[in-house]
């Protein structure tokens, strides 16, 4: 048996001291953490539990928008009542996420720090080629089974997708990741792969997220997650939209858009050259539709992915357009 | 075995008269709801050990080392067992002498022939420790490239296909019936490689007293699994002792005892102690059997009123490199469609891929889909409602054969399904369906079948002093809920209420009760205790009628009934006499009777046996997004006597459910480089979840069968899913225009 050392840490300060030696990993609800352990891929010499400290676990929604701390659980942000009112997108993305027995166990911060679902990342006893894993080892996806892999943010190194649904969500409405004292956008807290994927986070030893911040926007009160897949449940994106509107008095002239993509980059991914071609536009579904496909501009596909990149634009130009209609 | 539980825990079954019929609950439902049923990897003899395999990464090639001492080195590892120190077997693992008799792979050489083929089993004090060593081998293999997929080698004609059936089949003259046609059809469909997935993994706790084997292990058939392992290790089936009380699913992968299962035999002769062995989900990908991909190509000719002039099946599928089992799918011509030319027949390749077995209709679910496919192709090409073109095509004697049916209700299956589904509303033509969501609305039909068939059974009743009553024999609950149907037929055949009746099943000490399979389980096991039955009872009428002090005296045998725990005169229901009443003046504790079930060969010879169903199916595709749901699925179902209909309803909703399932979701995916499954667990290896099947009805529909055995019971298993994985694909037809060609069908088919 491989041993490990486990912790219950009593506050964020002795989390963040424990977190911060080599070998260490955080566990929070362990729905990410114990499956990865079980197909080798994380071999954690110990772990610091974080799931009894107190206090963060809080759901905060006011006037300036929403804190949610890293403890919450996807279950209870997606029921909460102000986060349905406020900012729709991130409940409907979190409960089409998983399952409802994962939903109640997993935690917002593990949440964010899921890893891909590359099957090839998931099996190194059978593939030790992979770059996330072993810098310079190679890539065993490339050239294999790469229905679910991303299309666009790729590399050489690494074509592996992120699947998480709620970090989509976040992107949209420019969120804040909380790290302690230091702040980073959700934008920058994911990194893309480069020549470095197994860098896939900006967070340093010793740091640990402890709240999700997003600011209040019109565009976020208006918004959707629309998630396409082939089975109706419990199962990753095989191309999802989130996506936030604000009108002009009018009602019908495009003041503020967000557009982020999910289930088709390495990375959470803002669309912004959609955002920026339908701003100050009337909402016209031609416009919304021609827009939608810069979503994909300058995507590459590994042959069974292609279709994430018929998919993605028409999954935008839906979840624009059904905003559009809720006038 | 008894099940383990007292009867005050049921709730009271109210019924009058005969227990068959009655839609009792499970018998076994308390057990398995408070978490008290005792499944094989729930037991801990005194003394066990953990085994844990070590598995091939690669498809094709030889072991060319293992790291034995930092396995061995590793705290708590006991033992590691390779071909270098394995026991030693009286019957060759590869050796092969019956068509169910399937090659394993026990350690006998280092050969490899399939990836998560087992090269070492690790055996320790924990679990994590055999788990550790397993890792700790770190094989380097002599790899060869793997043979992968459909393309992957020349193919052949193989000898037989399924089981002993041969490759190729025809009767009239298919090309000639094809020229003389208004109208033809030609599509060929691919169905992908599936495995069974049964909740429960292969499971064994092993535990040898000399030469004598104790044995948990999930069976689906336990005299065979007996005979099996009694001629690997050369000892005698009556040494062996098998319980397997409950299957947590077996789909056919439980059928025949597994290499690992037997591994875990091996593993406790080793070390000498009791041994459990339990599969990670990711290694029930290669030794359990799985259900080889096929590629079929349909031809059809109608002439002007949409009659069917021939068929053409040819199916092209896969086996081991190492063994035979052909997925005899182009078969499920043979059976359905009236047409004076048929021909079918088989080629097959061999690839590195562990041995497909049966699976969830083998042959019928794959073949099905393809011919119902195409039936509704050759429909559309006739400009015919799918509906009308299978009635005016309905088979009134076996196509193949010129056979009469023993029995078939398909009519009315049609009626009924297709009453209580709306079909009459269908437009004939596709995307004219279009709901207020903007979702493509379209409906399909398939028609289901499966044979009848019957295995051989035994049983033995008992009837005590007491008035009470037991039955007993070795039958297989695999969650079909064979402990509850088969003692409704064990109280009818002993003339008690169910609750007097003590049922035996799920061990190998008891009578042979069969393989639970080919959907025969219950026709043949409930035959058996049918009979067991009748015979103790003609031995109690015998006491009563042939002594003076009884008031049945000298009715003779033809003249009692037994009902209620009495026998009574045929002739005069006032003169009766309780069992109770009868043993103790003949001054016996218990008298007993064994029956037999078996096939008639005469009426198998006359007749052809067949259940049958329709299947109408609902489907909603997002036209941009191709996204397809399943809204509705109505089937109707004539299979004979219904036993118990809230079983059988519950059979007819899985095999529904597992046929939405082979349309569109079911489907295991190799890494073309290493013949490796990239899916090889339950969040990637999709089955629909309940969202998935928002609204199944079965309906039950009457027929008498005086031809298949006594008790009129067909099978109602494996049926489900023939039927609706047509259904599905030509409701996805009819609400987009778009053949579906490929299974299962994904988001990708459909964007356009
Ligand atoms: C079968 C399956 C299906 C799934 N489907 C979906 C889906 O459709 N959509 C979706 O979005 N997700 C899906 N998930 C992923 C699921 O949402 C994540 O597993 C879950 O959110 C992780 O949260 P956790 O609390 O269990 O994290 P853990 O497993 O405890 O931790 C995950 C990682 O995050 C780190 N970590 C945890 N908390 C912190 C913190 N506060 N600060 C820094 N690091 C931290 C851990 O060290 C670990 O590396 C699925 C998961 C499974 C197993
Ligand atoms: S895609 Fe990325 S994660 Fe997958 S094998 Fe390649 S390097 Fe590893």
């Amino acid at each position: 048996m491989r041993d490990f050392s486990y912790l219950r840490a009593g506050s964020v300060e002795a989390a963040r001291q424990a977190a911060a030696l080599p070998g260490t990993m955080i566990l929070a609800g362990g729905t990410t953490l114990i499956d990865l352990a079980k197909c080798g891929v994380a071999e954690p010499d110990s772990l610091v539990d974080i799931t009894h400290l107190k206090g963060l676990d809080k759901i905060e929604v006011s006037a300036r928008g929403a804190t949610i701390g890293a403890l919450a659980k996807m279950g209870h942000v997606a029921d909460h009542a102000d986060i349905k009112r406020h900012f729709p997108a991130v409940s409907e993305a979190l409960w089409q996420a998983a399952s409802a027995q994962i939903r109640n166990m997993a935690t917002i911060g593990g949440n964010l720090m899921q890893r891909t679902r590359c099957p090839y990342f998931r099996d190194p006893a059978n593939f030790p080629a992979c770059n996330k894993r072993e810098p310079g080892s190679g890539c065993s996806a490339i050239g294999g089974v790469t229905r679910g892999h991303a299309v666009l943010g790729t590399s050489d190194a690494c074509i592996a997708m992120y699947p998480g649904d709620l970090a989509t969500a976040l992107i949209a409405f420019d969120a804040i990741v909380h790290l302690g004292e230091r702040q980073v956008s959700v934008d920058d807290f994911f990194l893309l792969p480069g020549a470095t994927p197994d860098k896939e986070h900006a967070i340093e030893p010793g740091e640990m997220i402890t709240a999700i911040e997003i600011p209040d926007s019109a565009a976020a009160r208006r918004s959707t997650y629309l998630k396409i897949r082939d089975r109706q449940s419990y199962e990753f994106a095989a191309a999802s939209a989130a996506v936030g509107i604000e009108f002009e008095a009018d009602g019908r002239t495009i003041r503020d858009l967000r557009v982020a993509l999910g289930g088709v980059a390495t990375k959470p991914w803002r669309a912004r050259a959609v955002e920026e071609a339908l701003k100050g536009k009337v909402l016209e579904p031609d416009a919304v539709r021609a827009a939608s496909l810069l979503a994909v501009e300058g995507a590459v596909d590994n042959g069974a992915n292609h279709y994430k990149i018929e998919l993605a634009p028409r999954v935008v130009a839906r979840a624009i357009l059904k905003m559009g209609e809720t006038a | 075995m008894t099940l383990e539980l007292s009867l005050n825990q049921q709730p009271a079954h109210l019924r009058q008269g005969s227990s068959i019929g009655q839609p009792l609950t499970r018998r076994d439902g308390f057990l398995k709801v408070t978490g008290a049923a005792r499944y094989a990897a729930d037991n801990h003899p005194p003394g066990m050990l953990y085994a844990v395999l070590a598995v091939s990464s690669i498809a094709r090639g030889r072991v060319a080392l293992l790291d034995v001492e930092a396995a061995k080195a590793h705290a708590g590892v006991v033992e590691v067992m390779t071909p270098e120190n394995r026991p030693p077997l009286a019957t060759d693992p590869d050796a092969k002498n019956n068509p169910f008799m399937f090659r394993l792979d026990l350690l006998q050489n280092d050969h490899i022939r399939y990836p998560n083929q087992t090269i070492a089993v690790v055996i320790a004090e924990t679990l994590e420790a055999a788990t550790e060593g397993a890792a700790l081998l770190s094989p380097r293999y002599e790899a060869q490239p793997a043979r992968v997929g459909l393309d992957g080698a020349e193919s052949f004609v193989p000898g037989g296909v399924g089981i002993g059936s041969p490759a190729v089949h025809h009767k009239g003259d298919v090309e000639a019936g094809l020229k003389s046609a208004a109208t033809r059809i030609e599509a060929t469909y691919e169905t992908p490689a599936q495995y069974h997935n049964a909740m429960e993994p292969h499971a064994i706790v092993a535990a040898w007293d000399g030469d004598s084997l104790s044995i948990d292990t999930p069976s689906q058939g336990l005299a065979m699994a007996q005979g099996r392992i009694a001629g690997l290790f050369g000892i005698a089936p009556e040494n062996i002792h098998i319980r397997s009380p409950f299957l947590g699913g077996g789909f056919g992968s439980k059928g025949m005892i597994s290499g690992p299962q037997v591994l875990g035999i091996l593993a406790a002769r080793l070390v000498g102690r009791p041994v459990k062995l339990v599969l990670r989900r990711e290694q029930m990908y290669g030794p359990v059997g799985h259900r080889a991909p096929t590629r079929q190509t349909l031809r059809m000719g109608m002439d002007s009123e949409g009659r069917l002039t021939a068929i053409g099946h040819h199916a092209r599928t896969a086996s081991s490199t190492f063994d035979d089992f052909f997925e005899p799918a182009a078969d499920a011509s043979h059976t359905l469609y009236a047409s004076p030319a048929i021909a079918t027949s088989h080629e097959a390749v061999r690839l590195d891929t562990g041995t497909p077995l049966f699976m969830r209709a083998p042959g019928e679910a794959t073949g099905s889909i393809a011919l119902e496919s195409a039936i509704d192709e050759a429909a559309a090409a006739c400009g015919m409602d799918p509906l009308e073109f299978r009635q005016r095509n309905y088979a009134e004697v076996e196509p193949m054969t010129g056979k009469p049916f023993s029995s078939k209700a398909l009519r009315e299956c049609y009626t009924q399904a297709s009453e209580r589904f709306g079909w009459q509303r269908r437009p004939l033509q596709p995307r004219q369906m279009p709901d207020k969501d903007g979702f493509l609305t379209g409906w399909g039909i398939g028609t289901a079948t499966f044979p009848a068939i019957m295995f051989q059974a035994e049983a033995r009743a008992v009837l005590r002093a007491d008035g009470s009553g037991l039955m007993e024999t070795g039958a297989q609950d695999m969650g079909q809920g064979a402990w509850t149907a088969f003692a409704q037929i064990a109280a009818d055949g002993l003339g008690l209420d169910i609750d007097q009746v003590d049922f035996r099943a799920g061990s190998s000490d008891l009578p042979n009760a069969g393989i639970a399979g080919g959907s025969g389980h219950t026709a043949t096991a409930g035959m058996a205790i049918h009979n067991a039955g009748a015979a103790v009872i003609t031995r109690l009428a015998d006491l009563a009628t042939r002594h003076e002090a009884s008031p049945l005296f000298g009715a003779g045998n033809e003249g009692v009934l037994a009902r209620g725990g009495r026998l009574y005169r045929r002739d005069d229901e006032s003169r009766s006499e309780s069992y109770g009443e009868i043993l103790a003046r003949a001054g016996l504790a218990e008298i007993d009777g064994r029956g037999t079930g078996t096939p008639d060969s005469a009426s198998r010879e006359a007749y052809a046996m067949h259940a049958h169903g329709a299947v109408f199916a609902e489907v909603k595709v997002d036209p941009d997004f191709g996204q397809i749901r399943v809204t509705r699925l109505v089937g109707a179902f004539a299979a004979g006597r219904v036993i118990n209909p809230r079983l059988v309803r519950s059979q007819y909703y899985g095999g529904m459910i597992w046929g939405v399932s082979f349309a569109l979701h079911e489907e295991a995916v190799t890494d073309r480089r290493s013949g490796r499954i990239q899916n090889a667990n339950l969040a990637e290896y999709h089955i629909p979840v309940n969202a998935d099947v928002p609204s199944v009805a079965a309906l039950l529909v009457h027929e008498d069968d005086p031809y298949v055995n006594a008790l009129g019971i067909k099978g109602v298993g494996e049926i489900g899913i023939t039927g609706t994985a047509g259904a599905v694909a030509n409701a996805v037809w009819h609400a987009t225009g778009v053949r579906p060609r490929r299974f299962p069908i994904r988001i990708e088919d459909l964007l356009g």
